[in-house]
């Protein structure tokens, strides 16, 4: 006999003064290794921050975001009461930065969390029941692969018109195909294990197996790159602003702002690169969080 | 090999027609009468009718859509609603523009990124490995049209040493690089388009590098007592075409994705195309040079795969 049977025959006694050796669960041993990890934490606190600011925007921005001065235009960082200066049309900065945010979590959020559930599913479904149906499903998702992620979104938005409602619909299109593939790769390496034989073998029907047995397998991988994907969403949405195609004006909107200062760049440079910075910290605080988790799960995809 | 390159190449097809259909259906994706679409605002009803008749508006859509294939096959795309040339002029013309700074900053990516990479890979876990990975974190998530305004401040604002936006005098005909005075205009896009290829070319070859010297072979150099730098040209080779594939990659989706950078720097490129043809609502502009730049992408993605499994004779694909 091999040494995986050894102990097996050992009495079953259950020695009180033994010393206990504590298991972990796998979800204790995630926390644990994020609880060591500064950076992911950090960054987290970021985060949380940049939510609770825009949560609460009415209550901390010094300004109305959109009451303009003609007399206080394009004012440099620190004049006065404005910390971080005022826009081309005299609105204060810090305000718009804050409500700015505001759109941004919003475009970077919600545009994944819609295309997971749907790209997820789809590809559970491609990935368990294979054949035709995995066929059809695949190969319509390699064709929106054959376009780069920016081009997919400005083609979307582009023809369809400027706003937002338009910016989250083309955004939520692209992010489907890759969560899509993801999921359906985890599914297919899982579909033929042992143990989803087993559940079939013993007469559970397939939604049944899905939920109790493939997806508890999928949801890592797909939670995992979900997550590296909010902070594309948010460049990719601010890049849209950016064109012209999202938030519309005078809504306060990173990318928007980013775009309309644009003109002011001779006169007050660093006022106008205030609302990139912003799109750089959250963008990055996201990223590293994602990567943190990606460690902490360990989870290859 | 031959069998695997058929094969390839035969399923390029079918993606490529996809990529078809998708782009036809965009016209259709927006608001309003197709026709209306492909004609200026002040177009009278006479002309209406006769662009009905040719593009065979009136009869049912897989035909029309086959029409419109034909007619792209033969490279007429349509004509500018503003400039009045045919979109594939104006498409072709501008995709060597983007190709120069595309080309540029992919290459700028790649050697700096496969050596800090393999340094990387070789101190891994070290401070050495934390900064290149803390670049290549940076890289990804930096807003890159937000860098390019950056560099525009710190250069052309207010170190004034290079010009901040558009091609040079002489615009973009007969653009040359061996003149500085035109090169000079390229640096910035070029440097600013290269940050995300950056960043991912170091985290694959760090990965890749990494990789091969986990290998029992690498021990064995060890063993037979070759230097370190002489270990390390054999985990390089062996890393090589995986990172060269990247590069091959994110050379397609530069040119697919420099939408941004181009209308930022007012290059006048494919981006700085589309970026206009979106402004102007110009949508046969839109649909052209989205359905050429998306037909370079596949066939980047092609030459990519295919390149790859003759270089490196341990890819057996079957």
């Amino acid at each position: 006999m091999t040494d995986v049977t050894l102990g097996q025959n050992a009495p079953l006694v259950f020695d009180d003064d033994a010393p206990a050796i504590k298991v972990r669960g796998y979800w204790a041993t995630v926390g644990n290794r994020l609880r060591y990890d500064y950076v992911s934490l950090f960054f987290a606190a970021v985060i949380i921050l940049i939510v609770l600011a825009a949560i609460f925007a009415p209550l901390i921005a010094p300004f109305d975001p959109n009451k303009t001065s003609m007399a206080f235009r394009l004012k440099p960082i620190g004049f006065r009461s404005f910390l971080l200066g005022t826009d081309e049309l005299g609105r204060d900065m810090l305000s718009r930065l804050i409500y700015g945010g505001r759109m941004s979590l919003l475009m970077g959020l919600v545009p994944v969390v819609i295309a997971t559930a749907l790209g997820g599913t789809l590809g559970v479904i491609a990935g368990f029941l294979g054949g035709p149906v995995n066929m059809l499903i695949m190969r319509t998702v390699d064709i929106f692969y054959a376009f780069p992620s920016v081009l997919l979104a400005v083609a979307i938005s582009g023809t369809m018109g400027g706003g937002m409602s338009n910016g989250l619909l083309a955004l939520t299109l692209v992010f489907i195909p890759p969560l899509c593939r993801i999921a359906e790769t985890a599914t297919t390496q899982v579909r033929n294990l042992d143990f989803v034989e087993a559940a079939r073998a013993s007469g559970a029907p397939t939604w049944s197996i899905i939920i109790h047995h493939v997806l508890g397998n999928v949801i890592s991988p797909v939670f995992i790159y979900a997550s590296s994907l909010i902070s594309v969403s948010i460049l990719l949405a601010a890049g849209l602003s950016f064109l012209g195609l999202g938030v519309e004006p005078p809504t306060p909107d990173w990318g928007l702002m980013l775009s309309t200062l644009r003109q002011a760049i001779y006169v007050q440079p660093y006022v106008c690169a205030l609302p990139g910075l912003a799109i750089f910290i959250t963008s990055l605080s996201f990223n590293l969080v994602s990567d943190g988790l990606r460690h902490a799960m360990d989870v290859r995809i | 090999m031959w069998v695997y390159t058929a094969q390839r190449i035969l399923y390029a097809v079918p993606i490529a027609l996809g990529v078809t259909v998708v782009c036809f259906a965009l016209v259709y994706l927006a608001p309003g009468d197709p026709v209306q679409m492909l004609l200026p605002p002040d177009a009278s009803q006479a002309d209406v009718e006769f662009l009905k008749k040719l593009y065979g508006f009136d009869q049912p859509i897989p035909i029309q859509y086959f029409k419109w294939l034909m007619r792209a096959a033969t490279g007429d795309l349509g004509v500018s609603l503003q400039t009045s040339r045919p979109v594939f002029d104006e498409v072709s013309r501008a995709l060597s523009n983007t190709i120069v700074i595309s080309l540029g900053a992919v290459m700028l990516a790649f050697s700096l990124a496969f050596v800090l990479g393999t340094i990387a890979a070789y101190y891994a876990g070290q401070p050495a490995d934390r900064i290149v990975t803390g670049i290549s974190v940076i890289g990804v998530s930096v807003p890159n049209y937000w860098l390019g305004i950056v560099l525009i401040i710190v250069f052309a604002v207010e170190l004034g040493v290079l010009p901040a936006t558009g091609m040079g005098s002489k615009g973009s005909d007969n653009f040359s690089l061996a003149s500085w005075e035109q090169v000079k205009y390229a640096i910035l896009p070029t440097i600013t388009l290269s940050m995300v290829p950056l960043g991912i070319i170091m985290r694959s070859t760090r990965a890749a590098v990494a990789e091969v010297l986990a290998h029992d072979f690498v021990q064995t150099l060890r063993a037979k007592g070759l230097s370190e730098l002489a270990v390390l040209r054999h985990a390089v080779r062996n890393a090589l075409p995986q990172v060269l594939a990247v590069m091959g990659l994110q050379f397609g989706y530069l040119v697919g994705g420099s939408i941004l950078i181009e209308t930022i720097f007012t290059w006048p490129g494919t981006g700085f195309l589309l970026s206009k043809a979106i402004l102007t609502r110009d949508i046969p502009v839109l649909q052209g040079a989205i359905l050429i730049l998306a037909l370079c992408f596949v066939a980047t993605n092609l030459a990519v795969d295919l390149l790859q499994t003759a270089v490196d004779p341990r890819i057996k694909r079957a």
